[in-house]
């Protein structure tokens, strides 16, 4: 249960970091909130000589507005985000899914930022990131870079972020007036997503003017469902209404296969959460 | 060797420690506190729960260096002046335990619970403790000792 | 020594025995001021890291533990070639055959691991950090070998056709036990019954996974040995200290006497604990090397790893009827994987269920075939029932399929087969007396409690409006057999003790009462009903009894707790312990009061001459033993006793278990909506205690029909091996239950009192696997296997057939992957 030694900076400002970044290269590891890095250290499953904590450092924290899209720091807490009236009210899916995000200790001290930075495919704020067309912020040693989501999400475990880059924030588009719903499906609530589906709605009258779906765990980043977004624009939305559209939502997708589900059952379970997620995102 | 100080249960402390060294390690080998325990490798259990700066954590997924120069309480800072802390007199009461090794872990959580939502429903306070496991008990009667905490009555 | 009035308050004391006393282990416990093993730390002390092999089978051609050796603060790093004949071989209790093969089994194997997780090499450092770097540093060469892993292949695998677990046993068979009422005289030959059934009558014929299973309390298991004092004295996370030394001298060749185990806080046994664990041993030899305290705590992977595992069975039944569904005969072909060695009871647990697979029902002919096999897997051994779940999930399922043949209610089918309330004391086909029971009187009262006739007619309309969320009720009429044991019949059983248990009364001269057990608690809250027993039948404070166990020097015999014994055995220990002490101080009243002896009566903690108003309170009489002043002649001075109680017999709790559970046809997913139960445990000390003992129970049980499962891939290696993938369920995945009981005291105990540990587990399981299978039945299924995943159930409504009996999923990777790059910078 003890991580294997490894010396520890805590830097006060980005630059620091970056500068601890660049003396350390390959040997370093970036610690946020540190609730899915620690149990990867304390398992020996990694183990790097240097971790440098942005614990310390204050500009990466908080929420603010910033016209037509608010910026979340990237060391902000879950916990902030669930709670934050911004959020709330320009980005609801977030907080729907970072209801959903773990437990409550975890969300006392995981950051919002390095949940996304973590890049795991099961994990639960990718697919709102893509639905909400979130754009990342890197910093790096040649300055400051703007990353779309849709560029964002490499690979399993792997994102746009350079080895010596720091994600610092991440703009979030206003969908003020946009319905939300985060349909998660577990067998045990501590476990990580089998699937689940992100939606965000935006009504005329019934109808569904627009509409963004990302999915979660369904190959080795989050993916969005744009074929199936472009189905339902225009639909009604209820489930009955949307049954055939959502039907194609995990067409062509490759999910894994492990202990909770083949890749036909996911593929399945994306279809049937999609349907349930549009229809409670649209408020029925 | 990392020098870190902080104030645990009202105390102050202070030690070097080093970097690689949990707060759930730093609190039971370095302080005593062995009160609080460690029951996973995965921050699933929750048995190590306590709070930092007023909120609950799992102090296995917390490293020591992360801690500096911050409070902690831990469920043996609960108690003052011998008189037991209402989520630990509901515990007793409910018989919200059984070998008691998830219970210090039960008990923060439940505090900050109840900290955040002083009159929670039954689902509620079910998906409040939902990082936190117990073999024993089946969550029956910890559930009820929650709401009983809380002066609901089940 | 002056006499006083009888004082009416002692009188009208409030019965302790019925009443929920809150827990007196509580306080301590809600605080943190614990005894957890893993607290202790000892001068001079040093620490233990294992290095596990991580194959489940291989020749192990080379250690090289020069770098760890001389890594700073590492004291010593030892191999089993090393250790030699020094660290024996870990026991086995329970050779269910006199031909069972069971493989040497050395604590740190020495040319050969044999599963996943086996300890090699063990490193000895200042720091358990430093101990666990060093490990990193140990430098294995293996040599793979082919596994047995799957069970079904290893029962089928031969000296030429492999692979053997054991190769040089030349098979993976290790003993095949039988039970058959022909032969025992307890009934017909049930081959006859079959055939017969075949012509006109009903056949059910199924095969069930009893899937493996992970004890999980939620301490790990941590052990601290202290070789500086004249008793060398081990600290362990265990739930059988006495057993532990004796085996502990008996195969290490120590002198028991040198020895002192001490159980400490113990956080959750489930039958885990009750092994005799290779890292005990190997911290016992490693102190006694070193002359200096060790200490060793698993964390949470080697405890899922290597700690024994429970069930894995598969069971071949076949049960048979007339046509009106009245059970004539019952067929039990069982395949019981028990890992890489015979554990401590390991062998004998899946034959511990031959006796229940007949449960409640009058069945004329059975016959019960267990064939242990071994494989290259953690050890397996009792979980929480301990072979009784797994025979009442089968018979539970099977009555739950006749029901369905004969089309009638699952309860109607059970009724018409079971014991009746007259018909106490029953010998069963397996050769048990039952003592008492009522199963009609707990059925009525469990349907009244669900709801049952109204959740059958909302069933009835989902099915009709096919509803995508169908509706499925499940019942389970359970019985067990617990309070292990008569000694003659585990003799009977070759099982290598008895089952006897002791206790002691200690009366202090200021009146306060010390009660010795030798049963030891590790959540059980023993501390409080023994209070309560002795209270009553001493007549003293709830509050001034305390209770003493779990340390070999100061409860000097014992059992230990598993079984669902410590009450019904140990506690009428204490029961003959208090009357020892009654009688004791008998004489002593009698001298102090100027009385004959024959003139005493005892009532409600006070000693008093009949037909008189002189009396004085049994602490009055402890307190005349101390100062010995005015005493009688012959007759020592204390107000002690000791009493040990062999049982004569198990008894026989029992209960009617029903839930509804809603599966979710569209996704397989299952939602627990109702669950009741009500239990005849006989009289009951503490409700409080008792409902708490049911709940946990029922998580448990419930937890095998839903979501736990010990997976291996094909290699052998453990998937499921942290919490991420071996699922045990939170508050937010269960409900809370509706609990209640009938009440037909034990017969066999002077206190009516039943095992109520393991009944909640029993019971759970069958019910709700039969609710799930209840609510799909419609469509075509009989069969889901367990656990119910969500993805089992959809696939089995989409078109897998009825069938659930499939393998494990192909496709197993932890979320936790050694292999997959966790290489997230943030």
């Amino acid at each position: 249960m003890i991580p294997a030694k490894f010396d520890y900076v805590a830097p006060t400002s980005i630059e620091d970091a970056l500068s601890a970044l660049a003396e350390h290269g390959d040997e370093a590891k970036i610690i946020a909130g540190g609730q899915s890095l620690l149990p990867v250290l304390r398992m020996r499953l990694n183990a790097p000589e240097m971790v440098i904590d942005l614990g310390r450092i204050d500009s990466l924290r908080g929420i603010r507005d910033d016209g037509d899209a608010i910026v979340i720091g990237a060391m902000t807490t879950h916990h902030d985000v669930l709670h934050d009236p911004l959020v709330a009210e320009h980005a609801a899916l977030f907080a729907k899914a970072t209801a959903e995000l773990a437990d409550a200790q975890v969300r006392h001290r995981g950051t919002f930022g390095g949940a996304l930075a973590h890049a795991d495919p099961a994990g639960d704020l990718g697919a709102p990131a893509l639905a909400l067309e979130a754009e990342f912020v890197i910093a790096g040693p040649g300055g400051t870079r703007t990353v779309g989501a849709d560029d964002f999400f490499v690979g399993l475990f792997e994102t746009a972020a350079g080895e010596d880059e720091i994600l610092t924030e991440i703009r979030v588009p206003k969908h003020t007036g946009w319905g939300a719903h985060y349909e998660k499906f577990v067998r045990v609530v501590h476990q990580w997503s089998i699937v689940a589906v992100a939606a965000t709605v935006k009504l005329d009258g019934s109808t569904i003017a627009a509409v963004r779906i990302g999915l979660t765990n369904m190959g080795s980043t989050p993916v969005r469902a744009t074929a199936t977004e472009e189905a339902l624009v225009g639909l009604e939305a209820t489930e009955d209404a949307v049954r055939e559209a959502c039907s194609h939502a995990a067409d062509g997708l490759e999910p894994p296969s492990d202990l909770n589900g083949d890749a036909d059952y996911r593929r399945h379970l994306a279809t049937v959460l999609s349907r349930r997620a549009v229809a409670r995102a649209a408020g029925s | 060797m990392t020098k870190i100080e902080l104030t645990v249960d009202g105390a102050r402390v202070s030690d070097e420690v080093e970097p690689r060294m949990l707060l759930v390690q730093y609190l039971r080998e370095k302080l005593g506190k062995t009160g609080t325990v460690v029951g996973c490798d995965t921050s699933n259990c929750g048995a190590c729960t306590v709070h930092l700066d007023g909120r609950s954590v799992k102090s296995c997924n917390v490293l020591a260096v992360q801690a500096d120069g911050a409070e902690v309480t831990t469920v043996e800072g609960l108690a003052q002046d011998g008189e037991l802390h209402k989520v630990q007199e509901a515990f007793r009461e409910c018989h919200g335990l059984q070998c008691g090794f998830c219970t210090p872990g039960m008990i923060m959580q439940t505090i900050d619970l109840l900290n955040e939502n002083p009159d929670p429903t039954e689902d509620e306070v079910r998906h409040g403790l939902e990082g936190n496991l117990c073999r024993c008990t089946g969550y029956h009667n910890i559930v009820k000792s929650v709401l009983h905490a809380a002066g609901v009555e089940s | 020594m002056t006499t006083t009035e009888v004082s009416t308050s002692s009188n009208t004391k409030t019965p302790e025995i019925g009443r929920d006393r809150r827990r007196k282990e509580d306080q301590r416990l809600i605080t943190g001021r614990t005894q957890w093993t893993d607290n202790i730390t000892l001068p001079g002390m040093l620490h233990l890291a294992m290095v596990r092999s991580p194959f489940a089978h291989a020749t192990i051609t080379n250690i090289d533990t020069s770098a760890a050796k001389t890594a700073t603060n590492v004291v010593t790093v030892v191999t089993g070639a090393e250790l030699g004949e020094e660290q024996g071989s870990l026991p086995n209790a329970w050779p269910i055959t006199p031909d069972q093969k069971a493989p040497a089994h050395p604590p740190v194997a020495i040319d050969r691991a044999t599963f996943a997780g086996e300890i090699v090499a063990v490193v000895v450092a200042r720091s358990a950090a430093e101990a666990r770097d060093a490990a990193e540093l140990v430098d294995v060469d293996y040599d793979e070998l082919p596994a047995a892993v799957d069970l079904k292949e290893a029962l089928a695998a031969d000296a030429d056709h492999g692979p053997l677990a054991h190769p040089d046993l030349g098979t993976n068979k290790s003993a095949l036990w039988i039970f058959d009422s022909a032969e025992a005289g307890t009934g017909g030959d049930v081959d006859e019954a079959i055939d017969k059934a075949r012509n006109g009558g009903i056949v059910i014929e199924r095969e069930y996974r009893q899937q493996r299973l992970i004890p999980a309390f939620m301490e790990p298991r941590s052990v601290v040995v202290d070789p500086t004092g004249e008793q060398v004295t081990m600290w362990s996370a265990t739930q059988v200290p006495h057993i532990l030394r004796f085996l502990l001298a008996a195969v290490l060749g120590i002198p028991e006497s040198k020895l002192r185990v001490i159980a400490p806080d113990v956080g959750g046994g489930f039958g885990g604990k009750l092994q005799t664990t290779p890292e005990e041993f190997i911290a016992m030899v490693l102190a006694r090397r070193l002359t200096k305290p060790v200490k060793y705590t698993e964390t949470r992977s080697e405890s899922l790893m290597a700690a024994h595992h429970g069930r894995d069975q598969w069971q071949k039944l076949t049960l048979a009827a007339d046509e009106a569904g009245n059970v004539t005969g019952l067929k039990v072909e069982l395949t019981a994987d028990l890992g890489s060695h015979v554990a401590l009871i390991g062998g004998g647990v899946p034959v511990l269920g031959a006796f229940m697979y007949n449960s409640i029902y009058k069945f004329p002919a059975y016959q019960f075939n267990c064939q242990t096999v071994l494989t290259n897997k953690a050890w397996t051994d009792a979980y929480r029932g301990a072979g009784r779940p797994e025979a009442t999930y089968a018979i539970e399922r099977l009555m739950d399929e006749l029901a369905a043949e004969v089309g009638v209610d699952p309860l109607v089918i059970r009724k018409q087969n079971w014991i009746n309330a007259d018909e106490f004391p029953f010998t069963s086909v397996a050769g048990l007396e039952y003592d008492s029971g009522d199963y009609d009187a707990a059925t009525e009262r469990a349907k009244e409690m669900l709801g049952y006739d109204d959740l059958r007619a909302e069933q009835k309309q989902r099915r009709e409006a096919g509803d995508p969320v169908q509706l499925g009720i499940g019942v389970s009429t359970f019985t067990e057999m617990c309070g292990l044991a008569p000694s003659r019949v585990l003799g009977s059983l070759d099982y290598g003790a008895g089952g006897w248990e002791h206790a002691s009364v200690r009366m202090l001269p200021t009146g306060k009462v010390e009660l010795v057990t030798g049963v030891t608690a590790h959540g059980q809250g023993h501390h409080t009903a023994f209070s309560q027993i002795v209270a009553d039948r001493l007549g003293v404070d709830f509050e001034d009894v305390e209770v003493l166990h779990g340390d070999t020097a100061i409860a000097s015999k014992g059992m230990d707790t598993y079984g669902s014994r410590s009450l019904v055995v140990g506690g009428e220990a204490i029961i003959k312990a208090t009357d020892k002490v009654i009688e004791k101080a008998k004489p002593i009243a009698a001298h102090l009061l100027e009385a004959s002896v024959d003139d005493i009566e005892f009532e409600a903690g006070r000693f008093s001459v009949r037909g008189t108003d002189q009396g004085m309170a049994i602490g009055e009489i402890a307190l005349a033993a101390f100062a010995a002043h005015d005493y009688p002649e012959g007759i020592e001075p204390n107000l002690n006793s000791e009493a040990t109680y062999d049982p004569v017999n198990f008894n026989f709790p029992h209960g009617t278990h029903l839930c509804a559970v809603e599966v979710d046809t569209e996704t397989g997913a299952i939602k627990m909506r109702k669950y009741v139960c009500c239990d005849d445990i006989g009289t009951i000390i503490n409700p409080m205690i008792v409902a708490g003992q049911v709940h946990g129970g029922l998580v448990q049980g419930i937890a095998q029909a839903l979501w736990e499962e010990a997976v291996y891939d094909d290699a052998g290696t453990l998937v499921s091996g942290s919490f991420v993938d071996y699922l045990l369920p939170t508050a937010a995945d269960t409900i809370s239950f509706e609990t209640d009981h009938t009440t037909s005291p034990s017969l066999t105990n002077t206190l009516g009192t039943k095992g109520v540990g393991e009944a909640g587990t029993i019971a759970s399981t069958p019910a709700v696997v039969n609710a799930v299978v209840d609510a799909i039945r419609h469509l075509g299924i009989n069969d889901i296997q367990m656990p119910c995943t969500p993805e089992r159930v959809w696939k089995a409504i989409n078109g897998a057939g009825a069938g659930g009996a499939e393998p494990t999923v192909p496709d197993a990777a932890p979320h936790f992957d050694h292999d997959s790059n966790q290489g997230a910078r943030q």
